[in-house]
């Protein structure tokens, strides 16, 4: 029988550092929640709000597939990997830190906050080679999961070292679509970033987050017009 | 006084982890940065806990785990994820509870 954990947005931790505020799904930073440590692999689901002009300086990153979504506006991204480049809503951004890498993301819009998911997930091997990619998202198809991350790099989406798969979703209220689990022992965390909808009968509203594993699939229905984000990796990794 | 010991390869990273354990009070951080100078370090010093960085490859782990047995200090070693702040703290406080 599948179980399941609700997460709602009010429970999430926060953090303002005034020039960003944070709300963070599980333990991050000065936010320590024993009970939210992690999902399986998927271990940091930070939801960021970056003030215009303003951004994070120079910091080391290892041992970690970090992937980040612009929801609005953008991020330019500097590395010691040589990528000097800019992410913006529609696109989604991939950094195995592995060895070592140094990064710095600023907003480049002064007028206006940039928005954005920064995702962490436990890599499956550990010292790889530092890389870097970004891709557009499909952003037009409606009613369908769009997968947007995998394990495979000749598949849709960005890559990367662990037995994940990311598919954005965009629904029109009442479609129902059954999500498949690729991979015996995975499970799928999934994130509402517009409207609410139902995972197998649970009521799930927006910035909320809801897990389910031990199933080998479950059923998403839109109460209203919504999106979100399902973030399917291992539970043992 | 919490003595934390950091062994990783990336000399930057390794700095950059033990000043953010230092910024916590009662927290000490010693950094090595290979498996010879670690060891030395664990015969000078009881730690509590040992954290895992990058470089550091899954045969160095198990010696260190065969010298920390051998000293039955029961120090819990501990893999290190992110390079920075973000699980650091999180990672330690697990180790310790």
């Amino acid at each position: 029988m599948a179980q399941t954990v609700l997460h709602t947005a009010n429970t999430r931790g926060a953090a303002d550092h005034g020039w960003l505020k944070s709300f963070h799904s599980f333990s991050f930073a000065g936010y320590y929640n024993p009970e939210r440590i992690n999902f399986g692999a998927l271990r940091v689901l930070n939801d960021d709000f970056v003030t215009g002009g303003m951004g994070f300086g120079e910091h080391p990153h290892d041992n970690m597939e970090i992937i980040s979504i612009p929801l609005e506006g953008a991020l330019q991204h500097k590395d010691s990997l040589g990528t000097t480049a800019t992410i913006q809503s529609g696109e989604i951004q991939v950094m195995s830190a592995g060895t070592g890498v140094y990064h710095s993301e600023y907003n480049p819009d002064a007028a206006n906050p940039a928005k954005f998911l920064q995702i962490w997930v436990f890599p499956n091997k550990r010292n790889v080679e530092p890389r870097y990619d970004q891709i557009t998202i499909d952003a037009t198809t409606r009613n369908e999961f769009v997968q947007v991350l995998s394990p495979n790099a000749d598949d849709a989406g960005v890559w990367i070292y662990q037995d994940a798969w990311f598919n954005m979703a965009r629904f029109d209220a009442a479609t129902t679509k059954t999500y498949q689990l690729h991979k015996e022992g995975n499970g799928a965390y999934v994130f509402v970033l517009k409207g609410s909808i139902k995972v197998n009968g649970q009521d799930v509203d927006t910035r909320d987050g809801f897990g389910i594993w031990d199933t080998d699939q479950f059923e998403i229905t839109a109460s209203t017009d919504a999106e979100f984000l399902v973030m399917e990796v291992p539970m043992q990794f | 006084m919490i003595n934390i010991l950091i062994i990783c390869t990336n000399q930057p990273i390794a700095e950059t982890i033990a000043r953010l354990i230092d910024k916590m009070e009662d927290w000490h951080a010693t950094t090595a940065l290979s498996l010879n100078d670690a060891l030395e370090r664990c015969y000078a010093i009881k730690f509590d806990v040992i954290l895992i960085g990058s470089g550091i490859s899954q045969e160095h782990e198990d010696v260190l785990n065969l010298h920390i047995q051998k000293l039955n200090v029961q120090t819990p070693i501990v893999k290190h994820y992110g390079g920075g702040s973000g699980l650091l703290y999180a990672e330690i406080y697990q180790a310790l509870a």
